[in-house]
This record gives C-alpha cells, sequence and structure tokens, in this order.
C-alpha cells in the first residue's frame, strides 16, 4: 500500500522533527539544565513569593497572600520596581485605547452573534432588510469579535506585556496609536461593507482587501515599535512570553498579506490558503497571544517562577511548526490533493505535544496554589483558559480524525469546537489579563470587584451551555446526515432544541460581556469609593506608586 | 535563546513551512488544471448572481462539493458525483463551504431546474419546505399593485397557496433575485470527468 508519494511525505516529516530538534537545541546549550534565572525575569529582585493581582483591593490582596501559605522576603528591588512602573506608564495611553476598542467591539459583535443565533431557529425574524439576513449579520459577528475584540484585546496585551518583561519603555508610543486608528478603521469599514453586502467572501477573510491594506499598514506601525523596544531592552533573557507574543505578531500579519494578495488565489487552491489561514488566525495569533499571556500572568499572580522553563521553550517551537500546517483538516473529502490531508492530519495529532508541554508546565506551577482561584478572580479567569487551552486542542487533535472528521464535518459541532478555542480559551485569558491590567493602566482601581466575579460565571456557563448544545446536537445532525436511510430535513428538523439552547448560552455571554463592559466604563469615568488617587495616565512621580506595585 | 533574531528567524521558518505546503505547492499542483470539457464559463448575469449569492453568506449554510461515497451519501441525497479541482477554475472566490446547515448546493441547477421554484423558495422557503430553517429573501422581491405589475410588463411570482401577499397585490422579482437564480440553475456538474487518480 506504501507508494513512493507517502514515503517521501513521511521522510520529510521524519526530517522535519529531527531539525526541529536541533533547532531547539542549538537555541540553548544546556537543554537539560533547568534555567530558574530566565524564569524568574517577570519578577523584580525579592519579589519571589508575593502575590500580585491588582484587580483585588488591598484587605484582599492581603487575603491572598495568606492563602499563598508563604511569608514574603524583606520586599522587592525598588529599582526593579521603578523600571516596571516606567514601563507600564510608556504603554498606557496606547494599552486603554486597545482595550476601549476591544470593549466596543465585544459588545457589537454579541449582539450580532445573538442575532444570528437566534435567526437559525426563527428564520423569519427581522427578514425585511438585507444586511440583517443570517449570512450578513454572521459576519459581522465573526469580524467584529475576531479582528475587533480579540485582535484587539491581544494588541493591548502585547504593548502592555513587552516593556515590562523587558524592562524598558516602550518606543514609538504614539506609532502604535496611529496603528491602532487605521486598524479599527478598517475594521469598522470592513464590518459596513460585509453588512452591505461588499465581501470577499471567504470565511475568516470577508472584509475587502482594498480596506484589509488598513489592516496591514496599522500591524505594520504596531510591528516597528515593538521590534525597536525589544532591540532596546534591559534584559538579558527573553522570557517565553516574548518570544509567544512576538512570533504572533509577525505571523498574523503575514498570514493576513498572503491569503489576501488580490488576483494571485484561484479554485481549489484558493480554498487550501483560506483554511491555512482561517486556522493560523486561531493557532498563531490567537492562540500563541493567550499561552504567553498565561505564562506571565499566572506565575505573577501566585509569587512564583513557571516549574520548567525548558518545556516552555519546547512548547513553544512544536507549537511554531506544527500548527500552522494542519490547515488542510477544513478539506478532508474535498477535492483537494490528498497528501495536503494527510499531512494537515499528521500535524493536528502532533499538536498533542507543545498542548501536554504547556499543561504539565502549569500543572507543576500551580501544585499546591491552584486554590488561589478562590481569592483571585485574575486567576480563575486564567486557569480557566488554561484548561480550556487543552481540551479544545485535544478535542481539534481528535476531530481532525477521519473516522471523526466524517460525522463532524459540515455540522454544527465545528462551531462549537471554534467557540470553546476563541471563548472559552481565548477570550477567558483577555478578560484575565485586562482585569490585571488596568488597574497598572488607569492607576484606578475596580470599582466594583464583585462585577468581576459575575461576569466570570455568566461567561462560564454561557460558553458550557453553548458548548454542551453545539456539540451533542452537531453530532447527532452528523449521523443523522451520514445515513442514508434518513432523509436530509431530518438532520435540520433535530438540531432545533439544540440551537435554542445555543441562543440561551449566548445571552448568557452577552450578559456578561454587558457585566464587562459597564464595569469598565465605570472605571474609566473614575466611579467608586477610594481608589489608588492617581491622575489619569500616571502621576509625575512614579516612586509614589510603588506602594500600590506591592514594594 | 538570548538572541531576537533567532526569535524572528526560527518564527518565520516554521510559517514558510506551512505556507510551502499548504500554499505554494497546491498553487503548483492545482492552479492551472484544465476546465473539464463540458464545464461552461459563468455568463455575465450568472456573475452577477454569483455576487448575490456571496454579499448574502449562502456558503455559511451550503457546501459546494460533494464528498466520495466512501465518506458519506451524498450522491444517494442527490448532490452529485465527487468534485475534482477542475469543476472550480472559474470559481473566484472558491465556495466550497464548511456547513450543512442546508444541503449541498454543487448540483442543485440539476436536480431543481424550475426557475420558478427556486424564486418562490427564495421568497418564502417555508411555502416549499414546511420544516425549513433557511432566512426568508423579501428584501429580493418588491410587494406590487397586480395592476401597476402588469403594465410594466413584469412577471409576479407564482406562490403556493396562502403564501402570497395581500388581494390585489403580487411579489415581484428584483434584478438581483432574477441574477441569483440564473447562477443557481447553472449550478451544474453532472457532466462526467474521470475518475481522480488514486491518492495516497
Amino acid at each position: 500500500m506504501m507508494d513512493s508519494a507517502v514515503l517521501s511525505l513521511l521522510a520529510a516529516f521524519l526530517l522535519s522533527l529531527l531539525g526541529l530538534f536541533a533547532f531547539i537545541w542549538s537555541l540553548r546549550q544546556g537543554l537539560l539544565v533547568e534555567n530558574p534565572a530566565a524564569a524568574s525575569v517577570i519578577f523584580a529582585r525579592g519579589e519571589v513569593g508575593r502575590v500580585d493581582d491588582p484587580a483585588l483591593h488591598a484587605a484582599d490582596r492581603q487575603s491572598l497572600q495568606a492563602a499563598a501559605a508563604h511569608v514574603p522576603g524583606a520586599g522587592a528591588d525598588a529599582d526593579d520596581l521603578r523600571s516596571r512602573v516606567l514601563a507600564d506608564r510608556s504603554s498606557a495611553f496606547p494599552v486603554f485605547m486597545f482595550v476601549a476598542f476591544a470593549c466596543f467591539w465585544l459588545l457589537l459583535g454579541s449582539v450580532a452573534g445573538l442575532t444570528s443565533s437566534i435567526k437559525l431557529h426563527a428564520p423569519d425574524w427581522l427578514v425585511q432588510q438585507g444586511w440583517l439576513t443570517f449570512g450578513r449579520i454572521r459576519t459581522v459577528h465573526l469580524t467584529a469579535v475576531l479582528y475587533g475584540w480579540i485582535t484587539n484585546a491581544a494588541l493591548g496585551l502585547i504593548l502592555w506585556l513587552l516593556p515590562r518583561l523587558l524592562r524598558t519603555e516602550l518606543r514609538g508610543a504614539v506609532w502604535t496609536l496611529l496603528g491602532g486608528a487605521l486598524i479599527n478603521t478598517g475594521i469598522a469599514a470592513g464590518v459596513g461593507a460585509i453588512a452591505m453586502g461588499w465581501s470577499d467572501g471567504m470565511e475568516y477573510l470577508e472584509i475587502p482587501w482594498q480596506i484589509g491594506l488598513f489592516l496591514v499598514a496599522g500591524l505594520a506601525m504596531i510591528i516597528l515599535p515593538v521590534l525597536t523596544t525589544l532591540v532596546n531592552r534591559r534584559t538579558e533573557h527573553l522570557y517565553v512570553s516574548v518570544w509567544y507574543l512576538v512570533a504572533a505578531l509577525l505571523w498574523v500579519t503575514l498570514l493576513f498579506v498572503v491569503a489576501k494578495l488580490p488576483g494571485v488565489h484561484t479554485g481549489v487552491q484558493q480554498a487550501t490558503t483560506n483554511w491555512w489561514y482561517g486556522h493560523n488566525v486561531l493557532g498563531l495569533w490567537f492562540t500563541p497571544v493567550s499561552v504567553g499571556a498565561i505564562y506571565y500572568f499566572l506565575p505573577k499572580i501566585i509569587g512564583r517562577p513557571v516549574r520548567s522553563y525548558n518545556l516552555s521553550l519546547l512548547g513553544f517551537w512544536t507549537l511554531a511548526f506544527f500548527y500552522g500546517q494542519v490547515g488542510g483538516h477544513h478539506l478532508i473529502g474535498g477535492p483537494v490533493p490528498g497528501w495536503l490531508v494527510t499531512l494537515s492530519i499528521v500535524q493536528s495529532l502532533m499538536m498533542v505535544i507543545p498542548v501536554i508541554a504547556f499543561t504539565i508546565n502549569m500543572a507543576g506551577t500551580l501544585q499546591g496554589r491552584m486554590h488561589l482561584a478562590r481569592w483571585s478572580p485574575t486567576l480563575r479567569f486564567m486557569m480557566f483558559g488554561g484548561l480550556v487551552y487543552l481540551a479544545s486542542s485535544l478535542q481539534g487533535s481528535l476531530e481532525a480524525l477521519r473516522s471523526v472528521n466524517a460525522v463532524t464535518h459540515f455540522t454544527h459541532y465545528t462551531v462549537g469546537h471554534a467557540h470553546l478555542g476563541a471563548y472559552g480559551f481565548v477570550s477567558m485569558v483577555l478578560f484575565g489579563a485586562i482585569y490585571f491590567m488596568l488597574p497598572r493602566v488607569l492607576n484606578w482601581e475596580w470599582p466594583y470587584p464583585r462585577l468581576v466575579t459575575l461576569h466570570f460565571w455568566l461567561a462560564a456557563v454561557g460558553i458550557a451551555i453553548y458548548f454542551v448544545a453545539l456539540t451533542v446536537g452537531g453530532w447527532l445532525q452528523g449521523l443523522a446526515m451520514l445515513d442514508p436511510a434518513r432523509a436530509f430535513m431530518e438532520s435540520v428538523t433535530l438540531t432545533l432544541p439544540y440551537l435554542q439552547w445555543r441562543s440561551v448560552g449566548g445571552a448568557l455571554m452577552l450578559a456578561s460581556h454587558l457585566v464587562f463592559v459597564g464595569h469598565f466604563l465605570a472605571m474609566a469615568l473614575r466611579f467608586g469609593p477610594m481608589r489608588t488617587g492617581a491622575a489619569l495616565f500616571g502621576t509625575a512621580h512614579p516612586e509614589s506608586m510603588e506602594l500600590a506595585y506591592g514594594k | 535563546m538570548e538572541n531576537e533574531t533567532k526569535l524572528a528567524a526560527g518564527a518565520m521558518v516554521a510559517l514558510g513551512v506551512a505556507t510551502a505546503a499548504l500554499v505554494v505547492l497546491p498553487y503548483l499542483q492545482v492552479s492551472d488544471v484544465p476546465a473539464p470539457a463540458k464545464l461552461k464559463p459563468y455568463t455575465a448575469s450568472q456573475l452577477r448572481g454569483r455576487e448575490v449569492y456571496v454579499a448574502n453568506g449562502c456558503v455559511y449554510c451550503h457546501s459546494q462539493q460533494p464528498r466520495d461515497r466512501a465518506l458519506g451519501p451524498d450522491a444517494q441525497r442527490g448532490w452529485g458525483r465527487a468534485s475534482v479541482p477542475g469543476d472550480y477554475v472559474y470559481d473566484k472566490p472558491h465556495l466550497l463551504g464548511s456547513m450543512r446547515t442546508g444541503p449541498d448546493l454543487f448540483n442543485v441547477g440539476a436536480r431543481q431546474p424550475g426557475k420558478d421554484w427556486h424564486l418562490g423558495h427564495l421568497y418564502q422557503p417555508r411555502a416549499y419546505v414546511r420544516e425549513s430553517i433557511m432566512p426568508a429573501y423579501p428584501f429580493l422581491f418588491t410587494v406590487k399593485d397586480a395592476g401597476e405589475a402588469e403594465r410594466e410588463g413584469e412577471q409576479p411570482l407564482a406562490l403556493p397557496p396562502g403564501f402570497g401577499p395581500a388581494e390585489g397585490q403580487v411579489v415581484v422579482p428584483t434584478p438581483a433575485a432574477l441574477d441569483l437564480v440564473k447562477y443557481l440553475q447553472a449550478l451544474d456538474h453532472t457532466y462526467p470527468v474521470l475518475p481522480a487518480p488514486p491518492q495516497p
């Protein structure tokens, strides 16, 4: 059975594996020696052991520290803290802008999402206007949440974390503001174009390429300051989050440019490019940003360096090499070259490696401190996101198997999986990151901490209902479609109750976003009682902030 | 590990490998496949109709890629033989689709050739398939006074009883609806092709 094509594919695959490990080896002499110095770079000298959750008020922070059952040392190094304050201040305004845009698009995108969900079980609802038809409002939802919410929040996260991790100020912050303005102009124009019926017609790539130029120019204006900041760093070690964040930023820009090249792609080849992009925008943009965020926030909150630095490195490079090639599993059974689909299935299974590396590492880091999630809402979001990353990745690997894919392909099951990844994992991590970042960005505490808990539970229960409904409904739909004895319409009607439950889950998620964005507005407008009390975007005397930073 | 050049280079190599496999090689392999002899290029009105199909996101519920018998009963459902790369040479953007909330449409022109059926079904799908969850597209039609439509020489829809507009009024399709139906009727890939070479 083994013909030459399979053999050559296998050989190429083994060769690339060997190359990958040689590559990792070359990056690091003494690969088997653990390096706590590199892992501790996120802490100021003397800070290890000290918990950190800016979303908590002072009393709750003390409870968190007490629960960590670890008496912190004499206190963190003042110089290190001062440089962290300066780093935070240099990025405050751009980060605030990106988070504000993200919140706007999150609300708009969720309303559009719930509308399209209801339309699937109420097909005669809101049909008189073209822009409200399912095919358009669904795409408005996708564009608003993927490009508007996740991308803006991810950019804000990158711009906030990098100066901290590199212990330097953000260079060229004004360019990132301009970049953000261009990107959001592009997103607004793209959403408008799609609603009017002007679309490039490929999933995840609907924004017309003429408008896409705004996104590319905007990303370029963010990449340049980021790279300048990188080469001006004051740390010796590049912490693993830096790898994830910088690589992701470069990847998404190239992905978008190649996929959008006008006049190049046609027919079946365009379909493979479409899914190369479609899966990579999750795999090489949302995922590395979120994983990089967890690698920073989780150890930082619990005050303990990441367990195995080498494991995190292995995770990064295996993700980089395997994830890029999995997109073909969206075309299993389609009119595309067989070798391509096989390659993508194999790499989809190889994705188990980075995911397991990440999970072992995080479990080891959290060991004995998992109970801190009861005190720290930020940690709760991060742990939820990390666990769902494991679940959705394993599910994705299984889904790529031909036997499973035969059932789930073309069904709502895939939609459930996509939301598990983009919401249960990525969005939850981004929520947690925003709760951590904003008190540092605005020098103001979250006014109503209970709303953070309310947001968490509404979102968690919402996505759980959403996922279970579509997973069960989609699986049954797939079985019905595969059974030639059952009419096609059976596969439609049997999904109705599940589609209605999906709307229930979606409504809870929307409610959680109203809580979140309302809380964000209250904070930005300086609501609430006693605060740390500095002017918007910083103070003339950063040293005076050290108290709030836990000296 | 201490070096941003390695980071950038490694990241680009990783993406380069993926791009070679999923974008460049398919480009070399299938971008110049010949069109099957019996596949006709789209006419101008069919192309306009295809734009209506794209604009309204039909692709999010309808695939255009019947699968092989080994993978599912697509052929038994009347959706046609498994498609081959040549079937798509005139398709830009591709509309392979990823969902079957509704049936595959690659050969809908062959199994549902009637213009009246398509127009009426777009106006109100539930007039033809009672349990359908396809959206109605009234914005692709105009409701007019019957006399006015007659004076203007427009052909009103013949809708099943109970689904028409009020007494004395008729539904007439817009040019966009007529183009869309022309495109749907052109979706006919029932011509024979040589079986695809065995794939590894």
